[in-house]
């Protein structure tokens, strides 16, 4: 059984959780449509027809998203325990980390985007929903006290479906302790940019998702604090069908800008740039023209 | 007493609420203040200023209400972003006037509704979490009742973080965990205990600094003897350097 958390059942509805089988083709769960699996990859995993965005893996975002070999990961072999001895938690990590091949939920490092040297976290939804463990908010404030103490701009990409319950009151503390660091590096004058992926809920909607000085969102993500199906519960009562989405988020003024994958390398660029990063020419176009080659 | 019975206790009718604590211990010099200047006055949050020890206080309370009328209008205690926000901007203006911040906390968790999320639920309480880390004036916070997650958190971005015996403080409610868990709410006692959700359970991870032992009924005395202690942990944090202060705050939630 696939591991689970409070609000990570709202983003698996047929709409919003697609399976990706490893098989030939793929409908795509909102025009419907068959895709050719090799044509979904090469379009960075947005449906050709409809442009809908599916899931990303992390290690597939960060693959798209910095200039190639530029990456440098940070605290890779860093691994979460049952430190509440929890029921079931030992066997749901083991689970979570076949699942992904990944350690934690999110993946932190240094990179360059665009030339723009920046330290980047990037969450995983295929690690128990992206969920908020202590190992993932050390991962973050790490990351954060790092760029702060080398003075570089801080970009986290969010996928999440809250604090992790399995981990009990220390998870629910990792919400202080990375807003602590995100304080520290904004105090410092740094930029820090979040992009909000499908779904971000919960807990991390409610620390650091929400801090950065600049909020851009994939389109149609899900983000909220409560999920749907407890907001429905609540209320007892169905939610219009765009409530949460990254752009009514827009509409309510809580994102900056819903920009597509496609066009995300290039905003995150010109927003370092216009934040005084200065790109490493050579490098930058070298990898720009070869990305580029790629989108064919 | 099992984990249950603090669950149980926690959310008792008769249980003093904040407004209970604040009447007790700062009597008539409470003015309570209201509107977070954004959007409204979100009665789940009572604030205001008040005199303790002959020092200027704020005080920020989680307000269940204590009867039916009340609970409907203080919406059970569980507030909207502009509670978060009433409560951060009388934060800043402690900050402005040097005074220490208390807060009491007792809610079951900040409201998920449409008004909640459309008005930005989790960027109110993101921001609070932000700024206590670094408001330049000591910060005591007290969980009297429930210590629902990031509702309660909130409010407990704390130099000390201090629980009633009975107190609870969780990431989730016992009810989601067990609905989550083995697919059953009624199995809220054994999520209770899973959850280390007690005033002792939370001492021991080092999460609050002291567990305030509470009387068979809410009596004069043990009021008393509260008010002298916050008192006294106002005037200790109050004498402290300020960066180390706030040094202190940061790596007392930087070790989780």
């Amino acid at each position: 059984m696939k591991p689970k958390n409070e609000l990570e059942n709202q983003g698996e509805s047929v709409e919003n959780h697609p399976y990706i089988p490893n098989e030939l083709w793929v409908k795509c769960p909102v025009c419907k449509n068959p895709v050719l699996s090799s044509d979904l990859s090469e379009n960075l995993k947005v449906c050709p027809n409809c442009s809908y965005h599916f899931r990303l893996g992390a290690r597939q975002r960060i693959e798209i998203t910095v200039d190639s070999g530029s990456f440098e990961e940070f605290d890779a072999d860093m691994m979460s325990t049952n430190i509440i001895d929890f029921p079931d938690y030992t066997r749901k990590l083991k689970n979570a980390k076949l699942n992904s091949g990944e350690n934690e939920s999110v993946i932190t490092g240094k990179a360059r985007i665009g030339g723009c040297e920046a330290v980047i976290a990037v969450m995983n939804s295929q690690f128990m929903m992206g969920s908020m463990g202590t190992v993932t908010g050390e991962k973050i404030t790490k990351a954060f006290e790092y760029a702060t103490e080398y003075s570089l701009p801080v970009i986290v990409f969010t996928v999440s479906g809250g604090a992790r319950m399995q981990e009990g009151i220390l998870s629910l503390m990792q919400m202080a302790k990375t807003s602590g660091a995100v304080k520290r590096h904004s105090d410092a004058g740094l930029l820090y940019i979040t992009v909000l992926t499908d779904p971000t809920t919960g807990g991390v909607t409610a620390s650091f998702a929400m801090e950065g000085d600049i909020i851009l969102s994939e389109p149609k993500a899900l983000i909220g604090f409560a999920g749907p199906r407890v907001i429905e519960q609540t209320i007892r009562q169905k939610l219009p069908k765009d409530f949460q989405s990254a752009e009514f988020l827009v509409e309510k003024g809580f994102v900056d800008r819903v920009v597509p994958r496609k066009e995300m390398k290039e905003m995150l660029t010109r927003l370092l740039i216009l934040h005084g990063s200065v790109p490493a020419v050579q490098e930058s176009d070298e990898t720009d023209t070869q990305k580029e080659g790629d989108e064919q | 007493m099992s984990a249950f019975d603090s669950v149980t206790a926690a959310r008792a009718n008769d249980r003093p609420t904040a407004i209970d604590y604040i009447t007790r211990i700062f009597g008539d010099s409470f003015i309570e203040l209201h509107g977070d200047r954004r959007y409204a006055d979100d009665k789940a949050v009572i604030a205001g200023v008040a005199e303790l020890g002959g020092r200027a206080v704020t005080v920020i309370g989680l307000e269940k209400g204590r009867n039916l009328k009340e609970r409907m209008e203080r919406n059970f205690g569980s507030a909207h972003p502009e509670g978060y926000r009433k409560a951060l901007r009388l934060m800043k203006q402690a900050e402005k006037f040097h005074r220490p911040v208390i807060c009491f906390v007792d809610t079951s968790g900040a409201y998920c509704g449409i008004g909640a999320e459309e008005r930005g639920q989790g960027q109110a309480i993101a921001e609070n979490l932000m700024e206590m880390m670094t408001l330049k004036t000591p910060i005591l916070s007290i969980l009297i009742g429930e210590g629902g997650s990031g509702g309660a958190l909130a409010l407990a971005v704390a130099d000390e973080v201090w629980m009633l015996e009975n107190a609870i403080y969780s990431v989730i409610s016992p009810e989601g965990c067990a609905s989550i868990l083995w697919k059953d709410p009624t199995k809220t006692a054994e999520a209770s205990e899973c959850l280390k959700l007690t005033s002792q359970d939370l001492f021991k991870l080092g999460v609050i600094e002291r567990i305030i032992r509470e009387p068979k009924t809410a009596d004069s005395i043990m009021f008393d003897s509260f008010k002298t202690l916050i008192s006294q942990t106002i005037d200790k944090l109050s004498a402290a350097d300020t960066e180390a202060m706030l040094n202190k705050r940061y790596n007392r939630f930087r070790k989780f």
